[in-house]
């Protein structure tokens, strides 16, 4: 039996620090230990992107991480999208698009393309469909979810002009 | 998941330690396999050894004579995010593009790929192809292993107790050189090969001086022909040649029937990848894009 580790992690721009096994995912250490329900458990093993965060700048399926890992590594999840009560360009663009129904993808296509416009202001429809092909939905259908995406870039890159 | 023990040692001696102390003990790369298999019960080491505190598995750099020297955990976004590998070696920026999504590929290595020794692996063939030597270090020291020898069965490589992959050398193209990898799935993305083909080309003078073909998905490890590439050393670079080099593909494959695809399907899909895959490898090694 191994025992808890501890690791000292900073989340959303926070120090956070918690307890885990070493076979408990970062997900798992998200959701029960920091209270951090927004990413999401679907399939557990890599191919739904539910439980996709950002992990030092790169998207990542945080059910295929183990807690220990984040270890000294800057985590983002969508809790720290928003400023306060202001929505991030993208949380609004997906209400004003009707970009989503049950609501439970929708954390993962957040991050995902959070760190696409951090990467590029500019992408290409075709790019942003490869580029969230890690992540399914199931009830809104995707285009809904892209147009939403090409309008949040479209007002990021106004106000940066 | 079952319990286990987590190091994450931070040099290549450290962790040969670790792993001759700890028979079963498994290297974290991406854990894009490991972890699923262990979620799964199909693995279960006491011991996971992080591969990403050590400097030499992480390290990317090109050596004089252009050849490239790609640490064991290096992921996927890393390759394609390197101007330098971008340059020269595309067809590597290719396969770590098309390996699972961006969220796996900001975790998967290219040596867990081929430390995972999968018949489907999508770098694999490619590496193979471009003559990848693998740099191996366990307690009775070093060696090299030649990327066509490093799967020996589904699920198993060549390491021997203790050792580990520290890098992968890939040898700089040589002028008039072209590789692609190419493989086919029902989706567009995120999907297992039913069958791939990785190529390498030199041309001189419009006529095939050299080319190494492999295959992924259709034998129990991934495949090198060697007939392939004799079938068109000293022919004219056409996808006359080209289609040659296909039927030798189709002839050397063994594969199986599963969901994916029967014997028939899959052996046809050798042709046809490995025809394209030389017809856009020549297109490179000749700048026409
Ligand atoms: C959703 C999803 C989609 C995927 N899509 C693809 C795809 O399209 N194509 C494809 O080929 N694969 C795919 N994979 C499989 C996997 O992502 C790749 O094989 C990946 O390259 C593995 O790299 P890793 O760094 O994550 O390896 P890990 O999981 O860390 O390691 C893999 C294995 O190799 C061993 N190992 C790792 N590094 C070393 C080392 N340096 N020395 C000795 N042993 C080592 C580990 O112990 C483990 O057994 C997919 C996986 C998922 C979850
Ligand atoms: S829960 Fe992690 S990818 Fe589905």
């Amino acid at each position: 039996m191994s025992s808890n580790v501890r690791v000292s992690t900073t989340v959303n721009g926070e120090p956070a620090e918690f307890l885990c096994e070493p076979r408990e995912s970062l997900l798992e250490c998200l959701r029960d230990k920091l209270n951090l329900t927004g990413a999401k458990e679907g399939c557990n093993d890599g191919n739904c992107g539910a439980c996709t965060v950002e992990m030092d700048g790169r998207i990542v399926t945080s059910c295929l991480v183990l807690g220990v890992e984040a270890q000294g590594a800057s985590i983002g999840t969508v809790e720290g999208l928003a400023r306060g009560s202001a929505l991030h360009p993208l949380q609004t663009a997906f209400l004003e698009q009707a970009a989503l129904q049950c609501g439970i993808c929708t954390p993962g296509f957040l991050v995902a393309a959070k760190a696409l416009l951090d990467h590029e202001p500019d992408p290409s429809e075709d790019r942003i469909r490869f580029w969230l092909a890690t992540t399914l939905g199931r009830c809104t259908g995707y285009d809904k979810i892209i147009r939403a995406v090409q309008q949040a870039a479209r007002e990021m890159r106004e106000v940066k002009a | 998941m079952h319990s286990f023990d987590y190091a994450a040692p931070d040099s290549v001696s450290a962790a040969v330690s670790l792993l001759a102390a700890n028979p079963g003990a498994r290297l974290l790369a991406g854990g894009t396999d490991l972890i699923v298999q262990m979620r799964a019960h199909r693995r279960e080491p006491g011991l996971v050894v992080d591969a990403k505190r050590i400097p030499e598995l992480s390290a990317l750099t090109f050596d004089s004579g252009g050849g490239l020297t790609l640490g064991a955990a290096v992921a996927c976004w890393r390759i394609y995010g390197d101007a330098q590998v971008r340059a020269v070696f595309p067809s590597l920026v290719e396969v770590a593009s098309l390996i699972g999504g961006t969220a796996i590929q900001g975790r998967a290595s290219i040596g867990g790929n081929l430390c995972n020794a999968a018949p489907s692996a999508d770098a694999t063939p490619l590496l193979i192809a471009l003559g990848a030597t693998c740099r191996v270090v366990g307690p009775a020291g070093e060696r090299a292993i030649a990327a066509e020898d490093f799967c020996v069965a589904p699920g198993r490589n060549a390491l021997a107790d203790g050792e580990l992959l520290v890098s992968i050398h890939i040898p700089a193209p040589r002028p008039g050189s072209g590789a692609h990898y190419l493989r086919f799935i029902p989706r567009n993305e995120m999907d297992i090969a039913v069958a791939g083909a990785g190529v390498s080309l030199t041309i001189a003078d419009g006529v095939v001086t050299a080319a190494r073909v492999a295959l992924a998905s259709v034998a129990p490890t991934p495949l090198l022909v060697p007939e392939a590439g004799q079938a068109i050393a000293g022919k004219p670079a056409t996808e006359e040649t080209f289609a040659l080099a296909g039927e030798a593909a189709k002839a050397a494959a063994k594969p199986i029937t599963d969901m994916r695809g029967t014997i028939e399907y899959r052996r046809h899909l050798c042709a046809v990848l490995t025809r394209r895959a030389l017809t856009a490898a020549a297109r490179q090694a000749q700048g026409v894009h």
